[in-house]
């Protein structure tokens, strides 16, 4: 499918991210050019209500991703619970039932990886707050295809974790505050 | 780019193992095969895919163990409660017309929804009428599924799906204990016929009321999902029910205007008249 978009965001986050994402999609303009997949660690009950909660506060389009589903630009795709989230070389989503990973479905990992060999340089990749290492291997596979390497300084997230173990894994990622980030994906779209 | 190298090893791979024992992993849905091969490589310890697919060449006894990483056997009893929930409320109504029934449970893993389809037709009278097949290419699962034991610590999570897909009987009911394994009553699976068949590579071989196939295309490709749901169509009798996992759709499938929404929110589809 030559229509696929060439680059695309990968976003991780676990405890304190729903927060984290209030302050991030919302400053991302109605025409940002690139797909966003997110994977957000939350209790399974509490899932569904992902889409409809940032899709009311975002000026982008919001959904939770389908199995097969077209990937298409400017619109954001939330990891359902229970299941991981891959991407397809195609431009193809998909999900699978495979057993947790690091005791995470979805996983960051998972999401990080196929995105990685799906975009190569195209990609980049953002870890927020969170209490666990998922995403921490994730974000090297992005750096190591050529992608860019972004982590939520960990200093002021709302849990350390994640952003430190992700920075551990990947010395070569950029530390930026989270009111910063949209700006500097703003600032890539212009380059 | 060692990771080109390693799409070509996946490819070829995927083909030695097509040619060697038939088995089609070629079409499904490369992002997690690729994860899955590269689980296998790691657990077998060799360098390289090639090195596996060397070994797995020359090695019929590899076959079965690899066969453990290509597919995924994750499942339950009663998965989804709702999905069976709306079976019993609002299929199995139109079924009881019938003087007899088949049902065909595809990719039916270690038989998990096997036995739940058969204690739900038990609880609504219709088990004595139907006839069930149970179908899977993994043959340590279909000896899994023929067995109907698991062990105890997993009875609780399908004790409590049971109990929200309506069921109107205890699940204790259905199985003895025994050294910290569930053994469910083999009268469970008295008309159930177990079979090795692939939903790439196989034919139809019955008419049936109702099929369920769930998280097994989920796996495939966007045109291996076209083959399997053509299967069904085929195979379903006129007004025959098709039931898909939570996350999976017909809806960027070739077969869409074939069926009709039957209960959207479960994923239950109807065919269509012809
Ligand atoms: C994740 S399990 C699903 C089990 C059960 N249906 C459920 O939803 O809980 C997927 C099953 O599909 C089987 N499978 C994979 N490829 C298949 C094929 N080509 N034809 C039939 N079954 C297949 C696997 O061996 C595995 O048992």
């Amino acid at each position: 499918m030559s229509s696929a978009p060439d680059r695309a965001v990968v976003i991780g986050a676990s405890a304190g991210g729903v927060q984290a994402l209030l302050a991030l999609l919302p400053a991302l303009p109605a025409d940002f050019p690139w797909p966003i997949f997110i994977v957000l660690h939350v209790p399974a009950d509490r899932s569904n209500v992902l889409a409809p909660l940032f899709e009311a506060q975002c000026g982008l389009e919001v959904k939770e991703a389908e199995d097969k589903e077209p990937v298409r630009s400017g619109v954001v795709y939330f990891a359902p619970s229970d299941y991981h989230l891959l991407v397809e070389e195609n431009g193809d989503l998909a999900l699978s039932s495979d057993e947790a990973i690091n005791y995470s479905r979805p996983s960051i990992d998972v999401l990080f990886e196929s995105a990685a060999d799906a975009y190569g340089e195209g990609l980049i990749g953002v870890i927020l707050t969170g209490a666990n290492n998922d995403g921490a291997a994730g974000l090297k596979a992005v750096h190591a295809a050529g992608g860019v390497a972004l982590v939520q300084d960990p200093t002021a997230a709302y849990a350390r974790t994640m952003p430190q173990a992700a920075r551990q894994a990947c010395n070569a990622a950029l530390v930026l505050p989270l009111e910063r980030i949209a700006d500097y994906l703003k600032g890539l779209e212009r380059e | 780019m060692p990771h080109q190298t390693e799409d070509i090893e996946i490819g070829l791979l995927l083909e030695a193992l097509y040619q060697r024992y038939h088995y089609d992993f070629r079409h499904y849905a490369r992002a997690s095969i690729k994860r899955r091969l590269l689980q296998a490589r790691s657990h077998f310890n060799m360098p390289s895919l090639t090195a596996l697919q060397e070994r797995v060449l020359h090695d019929p006894e590899m076959l079965p163990r690899l066969l453990g990483f290509l597919t995924v056997q994750v499942s339950e009893m009663f998965r989804d409660p709702g999905y069976f929930r709306a079976l019993r409320e609002q299929v199995l109504p139109h079924l009881r017309t019938y003087p007899s029934l088949k049902v065909w449970i595809a990719g039916c893993s270690a038989g998990e929804e096997l036995y739940s389809m058969a204690i739900l037709f038990r609880e609504e009278g219709l088990f004595d009428r139907t006839l069930f097949y149970a179908t899977d290419i993994n043959p340590d699962a279909l000896r899994a599924a023929e067995a109907g034991i698991y062990p105890l610590d997993r009875i609780r999570k399908f004790t409590e799906n049971h109990q929200k897909s309506g069921g109107r009987s205890s699940l204790s009911d259905y199985y003895t204990a025994d050294y910290g394994r569930a053994v469910f009553d083999k009268s469970l699976r008295a008309n159930v016929v177990f079979s090795d068949h692939s939903l790439v590579t196989d034919a139809v071989f019955a008419e049936m009321q109702l099929i369920s196939c769930r998280n097994v295309m989920i796996y495939f490709d966007r045109g291996l999902q076209d083959r399997a749901v053509g299967l069904f169509r085929e195979s379903l009798a006129r007004h025959g029910f098709l039931g898909v996992g939570s996350k999976e759709s017909l809806r960027f499938s070739r077969h869409a205007a074939a069926f009709s929404e039957f209960v959207p929110e479960e994923k239950i589809y109807r065919k269509r008249e012809a």
